[in-house]
């Protein structure tokens, strides 16, 4: 495979990887991006998820959220974003937009997550005297603990992926060496930048799947 | 472009974002980029359709297959799809087959979970049952086993077709992604009437889509409503499969979709 070849030889070259265009100043503001705009969801997502779900309400929301999510393109929403006043303001149409887009998995997984929470456990906890937020943080977030983080962990996939979309929109990360390479007509550069990319995903994958394994072996954490 | 012929006090002049000028002046446009859409989304679903059954079937029979095959699946998933794309560039260059190609893995993946999911959600009594009156393999799985899977499927199928319909416009990256084409082209020349017509074009076409296989789901499970007429030689008192509860298995990205109901 020759392609391979090449591809394997971009990725190794020194050139490529230094300076504003190369792969670790890239994959620093893809990371970046990714961090901060999950901060950002799981700040907005997660206290609504874990209310409503305590309250038992809003359900359809929660679900019909996801299901918005599912069908409006994150390209166009990029892309209505830059064109819209917003797109005047650096980089806020992609934190806007990626930022929406990590929303719905926490919301859903994080209601979802409270209302799987044990009945009788919920009454017990109510029957010992419990608080509202007692019975919040003490009983039902933990035991809804697994889900909560699965949520995080496919927010977290999701926006690896819509950072990368956003350099179809201009944005920066490790998606622009791929549209770079489109532009130069450079295959190798395409696959180089699709290997980071992949990479990368499949890494923060894994990564939250041992932080999920590790936080239900752990007291404190899943229902075992 | 057009808009230097265009009148001065038009709304394709004033750049706006609404505008039925632009709907009638690029009729034909957006027609075919719709209609490219659809080719994309339906023949991948299809080809990935083809694929999955076989697959999960097999998932199931060999216990040792559904490790690697939901392994896999997951992979797959995760690779966001500008990747994906572009992975399958020195294999089809640029080309409607490479957006299909790509588009047919997503599916792949969400349909070899679902319909796996669905098979194992059988009842082993029905199997049983099935087995008692005599039923061999073959028709247990095309009598029995697959028509109980069907919900959990089609919900699958569901997920898959919106979300390829979604996915489609990335495809725009190598010249083929129906609506997207327009979005890319209408984003580098800030033409508004024209993102905003063809993102809403796609959200168009993934909810006609949804509700379309929603009703052929109806047509297909006649015993999951209540007071359903008498089916033809099928479980019809089957227990409808409640709504697919696996929480305890950890799976990629489509997860509370599948767990919750998708309600259009």
């Amino acid at each position: 495979m020759t392609t391979l070849g090449a591809a394997w030889e971009w990725l190794t070259s020194a050139a490529h990887w230094s300076g504003g265009d190369g792969v670790a100043h890239r994959l620093a503001e893809h990371l970046y991006l990714t961090g901060v705009c999950l901060a950002l969801s799981c700040a907005v997502a997660l206290p609504v998820a874990l209310v409503l779900g305590h309250l038992g309400r809003g359900g359809a929301l929660a679900v019909n959220l996801a299901n918005a999510g599912r069908a409006v393109p994150t390209f166009a929403v990029l892309v209505l974003l830059l064109l819209s006043p917003i797109g005047g303001w650096g980089s806020w149409p992609t934190v806007i937009a990626l930022v929406l887009f990590a929303v719905p998995p926490l919301l859903t997984n994080g209601y979802t997550g409270m209302r799987g929470v044990d009945r009788d456990v919920v009454r017990a906890a109510r029957g010992m005297g419990m608080t509202g937020r007692q019975l919040l943080l003490r009983v039902e977030l933990p035991l809804a603990l697994p889900l909560v983080l699965t949520g995080v962990r496919i927010a977290a996939v999701q926006l690896v992926a819509t950072a990368t979309v956003a350099a179809l929109a201009g944005g920066g990360g490790l998606g622009r060496i791929i549209t770079a390479g489109f532009n130069t007509a450079s295959t190798p550069q395409v696959i180089a930048g699709a290997f980071l990319v992949a990479g990368l995903a499949l890494l923060v994958e894994g990564a939250f799947a041992l932080v999920q394994r590790f936080a239900s072996a752990h007291p404190g954490g899943g229902t075992g | 472009m057009e808009g230097m012929t265009a009148p001065p006090d038009d709304c394709l002049a004033r750049n706006e974002w609404i505008c039925g000028a632009y709907l009638s002046s690029r009729r034909e446009i957006l027609r075919d980029a719709v209609l490219q859409h659809l080719h994309l989304t339906v023949v991948s679903v299809l080809v990935a359709l083809v694929v999955a059954v076989p697959l999960a079937v097999a998932a199931r029979r060999l216990r040792w297959a559904a490790g690697p095959v939901l392994g896999l699946t997951t992979v797959l998933y995760t690779i966001p799809s500008l990747a994906m794309f572009s992975l399958l560039l020195p294999v089809y260059g640029l080309s409607a087959t490479l957006v299909i190609a790509g588009l047919a893995l997503y599916s792949l993946t969400l349909l070899v979970r679902n319909i796996l999911a669905g098979l194992r959600a059988v009842p082993e009594e029905t199997r049983q049952a099935a087995r008692g009156m005599g039923y061999g393999p073959v028709r247990l799985l095309l009598a029995v086993e697959l028509p109980l899977a069907l919900p959990t499927a089609m919900a699958g199928l569901r997920i898959a077709t919106v979300s390829a319909v979604s996915l489609a416009t990335i495809g725009a990256i190598v010249g083929f992604g129906g609506l997207g084409n327009l979005i890319y082209s209408g984003m580098n020349t800030y033409f508004k009437a024209q993102v905003l017509t063809a993102s809403v074009l796609c959200v168009v076409i993934a909810v006609a889509a949804d509700l379309l296989l929603l009703f052929v789901q109806r047509l297909l499970t006649p015993w999951t409503r209540r007071g359903g007429r008498p089916g033809r030689a099928g479980p019809r008192r089957a227990p409808a499969p409640p709504k697919p509860a696996e929480s305890a298995e950890p799976t990629g990205p489509t997860e509370p979709a599948q767990r919750t109901e998708p309600v259009a």
